[in-house]
């Protein structure tokens, strides 16, 4: 008896040793206490040593981007580290450029925060939270884009630039063992402050479009956080040329319509909005109303292959040949765009031979 | 094994007796992390630190505990525990004392909780009845031993990626083996200065 007692004993005891050694050397030293977080030179904080700093960040209600969960292979992290960091790890190495690099830029996932540290951070985070809303509506656009709207529960309201975007948290469902976050940018004006509709397009076996249109019901409760993007109106007296195609229409509809009639009739907005056919047109009417009630607002659907029962009798062909035709001096405007990568590159290079300067396009890139 | 001096253990157990090199212990880090020299020579610390200190604790484990309760045959399940529970404490000290040298080797320490060389390093030391002193020696020098020959891979790879043109069907792992092969040869001229095994 003893014989099977013993050795079992034995081993239990000596792993019962060793890991309260390994307890005895966690709380005392991954104990790092009450430290200083200094972010901008100004803001200060006192936080618990010992998480990684996004994850402290977080805790202060100060919401970073990240789509990969902390596992470094997203990059969308990034912070500015100013002090209290240490060298650069080898995770981190590969997602960051030399420029990067040289001026500390670090990914925030990966940085422990185990003393003292300061960080700089663009402004616009402050303002980022996570929201807790309703499914209030979810309405058919086309056969694959839909619009979703949200109202808020908690916080009960959200302040956005028209243009910004929210970052969608799809939870685990079916065989999808892991929450993911996509990013999709409101189409309603930011005066809307109790809600959010986002326009989203059904991706072909995308993680989070498929549980959005297959999953999502009304009334069910979504998470999000926001807003984020500098995609927005810029401040000036330029004519606005503004392209967009399928569901990017949602930023150039936020901005459009939470334009001023003044600004309007000083901005002459254009917006020419590119789909294949007829039947991925959507909003139509909403559009032609808005060009009534606005006369220096000019709408331009365009279609790249209508359908022969179509009898499409308005611009066909692609958009970078069709906007010289509507706007005489495009070198003096300025470009606001939202779509697929390849229609964005094909209208940037355009603009930019029309002598736009890269500066004065703004645009909010699929991908 | 009393008469054969703890030095000469020391320098058999680098070159005559490398423990990956003659024994082929520990290849899954050493075909995986030998690279770059920087990341190799980081791993490399990391090995001879764990293997002369888990060494000096398994022999006392061996000795004071196992023989005494007649569990020898015990080892190995004792000697995996008290690696992985040392290589614990060592990430959690080095990740608290110095950002630097976690950076530089704290964050290899993990990999060695499962690297063969580490546990071969205490079971020979058994097996082959050392002492004390001897043990030490016999871990440091199995350690300095299989840094220099990842080191010595590294330097090889690094050098390969520029220049040379790899068959496609050998390249990573395949050339690598060959590559080690041809050390191993050459660490086989050492063997007539000492025998150890």
């Amino acid at each position: 008896m003893t014989q099977i007692i013993l050795p079992a004993l034995s081993i239990a005891a000596l792993a019962t040793v060793l890991a309260v050694i390994i307890l005895i050397v966690e709380h005392y030293l991954m104990d790092y206490g009450e430290v200083d977080l200094t972010i901008n030179d100004e803001r200060k904080y006192k936080v618990t040593g010992g998480s990684t700093l996004l994850n402290t960040l977080k805790k202060e209600n100060i919401f970073i981007p990240s789509a990969c969960g902390g596992r470094a292979t997203c990059a969308y992290c990034k912070v500015k580290a100013v002090r209290g960091f240490g060298e650069i790890l080898p995770t981190e190495e590969p997602l960051l450029t030399k420029e990067e690099i040289a001026q500390g830029i670090r990914l925030s996932c990966q940085l422990k925060v185990k003393n003292d540290v300061a960080i700089e951070i663009p402004e616009e985070l402050f303002s980022i939270k996570e929201f807790k809303g309703r499914v209030e509506a979810i309405d058919d656009l086309t056969y694959d884009i839909k619009l979703f709207r949200f109202r808020l529960k908690t916080p009960e309201t959200i302040d956005f630039k028209a243009g910004q975007y929210i970052q969608f948290q799809a939870p685990e469902y079916g065989d999808i063992d892991e929450s993911v976050y996509r990013a999709y940018s409101m189409c309603n004006v930011p005066s809307d402050q109790t809600s959010v509709e986002l326009m989203v397009r059904l991706v072909p076996d995308g993680i989070c479009t498929t549980y959005m249109f297959k999953y999502l019901r009304v009334g069910d409760e979504v998470t999000f956080t926001g807003p984020f993007g500098d995609f927005y109106l810029r401040d000036s007296d330029r004519r606005m040329i503004c392209i967009a195609g399928g569901s990017g229409m949602a930023p150039l509809r936020s901005i459009l319509k939470s334009m001023s009639p003044e600004e309007i009739a000083k901005r002459r907005p254009i917006f020419f909005f590119g789909s294949r056919a007829k039947k991925d047109l959507f909003l139509m009417d909403e559009w032609r109303a808005f060009e009534r009630e606005h006369p220096d607002f000019t709408f331009i659907p365009t279609l790249s292959s209508p359908a022969p029962e179509d009898n499409w009798e308005g611009e066909t062909g692609y958009i970078p040949s069709i906007v010289e035709k509507y706007v005489d001096n495009v070198a003096e405007a300025e470009g606001y765009l939202c779509g697929s990568p390849g229609m964005l590159n094909a209208c940037v290079d355009m603009l930019v031979r029309s002598g736009m300067p890269e500066e004065r396009i703004y645009y909010d890139k699929f991908e | 094994m009393e008469e054969l001096s703890p030095f000469v253990i020391f320098f058999a157990s680098i070159f005559t007796s490398n423990i990956l090199l003659t024994n082929f212990l520990g290849m899954c880090s050493y075909l995986s992390v030998s690279r770059e020299l920087k990341t190799a020579w980081g791993l490399g610390l990391a090995v001879i630190f764990v293997l002369t200190c888990t060494s000096a604790v398994n022999y006392w484990l061996y000795y004071y505990l196992l023989v005494p309760q007649g569990l020898e045959y015990l080892q190995y399940i004792a000697f995996i525990i008290v690696i992985a529970a040392f290589v614990q404490v060592v990430e959690m000290i080095v990740d608290r004392v110095s950002d630097r040298l976690y950076a530089a080797l704290g964050i290899f320490l993990p990999l060695i909780t499962v690297n063969c060389a580490i546990l071969g390093g205490s079971l020979f030391m058994v097996i082959r009845k050392y002492d004390f002193v001897q043990s030490l020696m016999f871990g440091a020098g199995s350690g300095i031993g299989w840094a220099l020959a990842i080191m010595a891979l590294a330097g090889i790879r690094r050098k390969m990626s520029r220049r040379s043109a790899v068959i496609p069907a050998l390249e990573g792992p395949g050339i690598v083996l060959i590559i080690t092969g041809i050390i191993a040869l050459g660490f086989i001229g050492f063997s007539g200065v000492v025998q150890i095994n």
